[in-house]
């Protein structure tokens, strides 16, 4: 039973890096429309500006702020002057896009830094959190860190006017105008939130995975996993996605020998195809019920 | 009296598209103007052009202050307020939520909430429903959340594109009973897009006839009401 339990919050652990990612997927999504495949890189970008600033010996919240902050800038400016132009471009141009952003950044991670697998220290230690569950500290700390910005997320966007000018901005963005919202405003907002909040799941990561410019490829794959699973249109359902997305390929990685760790990335797909063709909205997307 | 909103040679289209011809106009403090002509005459796309929705050139002046370069977003914050064609409800956000979005020009926390209650008597359906996703209203009841969305602004003009689309008879006259309340109680003057004239000329004090992108009828309300080659040839009944 230990054992079990063990597993699942190990899922849990996992899950709430997809959760984040996943998060930032959806947010751009629903401020454009858009699955911004680049959301892995720029968040291992950001993890590589964190690593630098540690190496210059910043202290560990100070780099975990500071990144942030800077994520958040540099996804303003992307939004700013590489988006913008795009706004209402065909689907196609934006997925050229969104390539090229993705390699930008992943061969802008290697020059930079090197290809060299780089360890990255946990802030809440090493060692166990609670031994006879096999949680470590590390697992503890980033699923504590994780709930902490969920919540606020939440509370932004249930609470405050600029999350509800947000939200109607991404709901409909010719009456956001019309109310004095300024949707262009709105969408850099959701670029930014998007790009700290792939910075957070970056370096809760990257003490796990080690820190090299492909650190995020197949968690992004996890994360799109996760979005897609919750529903594209949903943010808590995202959130909750990833979580069901972390748990479902640690337990089949663990009880159904054949698949092992080797095979647990197929699972993620083969995820996004079954609730594609049973449940194409997700399993809590709204369906945009709409009467005339 | 000055105008509140004077449009002078407004030419406006969609790309390479012009469907507004030179349009000159004016709306009153206070007063409720409206906008007639037959479908595709250019009623929506004056509508567009005054906000910035749609490209435009000409001058549009309100209360003084040039707007016809202004950003969507600008204009509406100097006090121009719009029920879009298809009632531009957010489908996705509860009826409250509407109306706090509404109010988002204002910082006056008191006062939103006023509103809110006020907008809620005016509209009792609302209230019941106020946390219900706005795209599960019945038509007529979105016509009703848009226009006290678009009033929570305060505005100082309310633009309002059709009010009677898609809505039954009884509904539709209660609509208008409660815009001419709205410009009483409020003193918000209003531009009224209709298709059916008769009832906008009822509650209005000026009209305007537009024939493909063109005025080519304004005076009172009573007059144009009163004409019988008017109604003949350009309205239709």
């Amino acid at each position: 039973m230990d054992f079990f339990v063990s597993q699942i919050l190990s899922g849990v652990a996992s899950g709430t890096i997809y959760a984040c990612l996943a998060l930032a997927v959806v947010m751009i999504y629903q401020a454009i429309h858009h699955l911004n495949f680049a959301q892995g890189e720029m968040a291992v970008f950001s993890t590589y500006l964190a690593w630098q600033m540690l190496q210059w010996g910043l202290p560990y919240w100070a780099v975990f702020v500071l990144a942030i902050a800077l994520s958040f800038a540099l996804g303003w400016l992307l939004q700013m002057v590489v988006m913008r132009p795009f706004r209402d471009a065909p689907m196609l141009s934006n997925i050229v896009v969104f390539i090229a952003l993705f390699t930008i950044f992943n061969s802008l991670s290697g020059f930079i830094w090197g290809h060299d697998i780089k360890t990255f220290p946990s802030p809440f230690g090493s060692g166990p959190f609670i031994e006879s569950l096999r949680v470590s500290r590390h697992q503890a700390g980033m699923m504590a860190v994780s709930a902490v910005i969920l919540l606020l997320l939440w509370g932004f966007f249930r609470l405050t006017r600029l999350g509800l000018a947000l939200r109607g901005a991404a709901n409909n963005p010719a009456s956001a105008s019309l109310v004095g919202v300024s949707v262009m405003t709105m969408t850099s907002l959701g670029w930014g939130m998007a790009s700290a909040i792939g910075a957070v799941s970056g370096l809760l990561v990257a003490p796990i995975v080690f820190l090299e410019p492909n650190m995020m490829l197949s968690i992004l794959v996890y994360a799109f996993a996760g979005a897609v699973v919750g529903g594209l249109t949903s943010p808590g359902g995202a959130v909750l996605g990833g979580f069901i997305v972390g748990i479902v390929e640690t337990l089949v990685g663990t009880y159904i020998p054949v698949i092992g760790a080797e095979l647990k990335l197929p699972i993620a797909l083969a995820l996004i195809i079954a609730v594609l063709l049973f449940q194409p909205a997700g399993l809590f997307g709204k369906r945009t019920i709409q009467r005339l | 009296m000055s105008a509140l909103l004077d449009v002078r040679d407004l030419t406006a289209g969609y790309g390479g598209l012009t469907v507004l011809h030179g349009v000159s106009f004016a709306i009153q403090p206070g007063a409720i103007t409206a906008l007639l002509g037959a479908n595709g005459a250019g009623k929506t796309s004056t509508l567009r052009a005054i906000c910035g929705v749609i490209a435009r050139k000409g001058a549009i002046e309100l209360d003084g202050r040039a707007i016809q370069t202004a950003r969507t977003e600008a204009i509406a914050r100097l006090g121009v307020a719009q029920v879009p064609d298809g009632r531009g409800t957010f489908q996705a956000l509860s009826v409250e939520e509407n109306l706090q979005m509404g109010a988002m020009t204002r910082r006056d926390r008191a006062g939103i909430a006023d509103d809110i209650e006020k907008y809620y008597s005016l509209f009792p359906r609302l209230k019941e429903r106020r946390q219900q996703q706005a795209g599960t209203l019945s038509g007529g009841e979105q016509q009703m959340l848009a226009i006290a969305r678009a009033m929570m602004l305060r505005p100082k003009l309310l633009l309002l594109d059709e009010p009677s689309f898609g809505l039954a008879p009884k509904i539709t006259l209660q609509i208008f009973d409660t815009l001419a309340e709205l410009r009483r109680t409020s003193g918000t003057a209003m531009l009224v897009v209709e298709q059916n004239a008769n009832l906008a000329l009822e509650i209005a004090d000026h009209a305007y006839v537009l024939e493909t992108g063109r005025i080519v009828m304004g005076g009172s309300a009573a007059d144009i009401m009163a004409d019988e080659s008017i109604r003949a040839s350009y309205l239709g009944y």
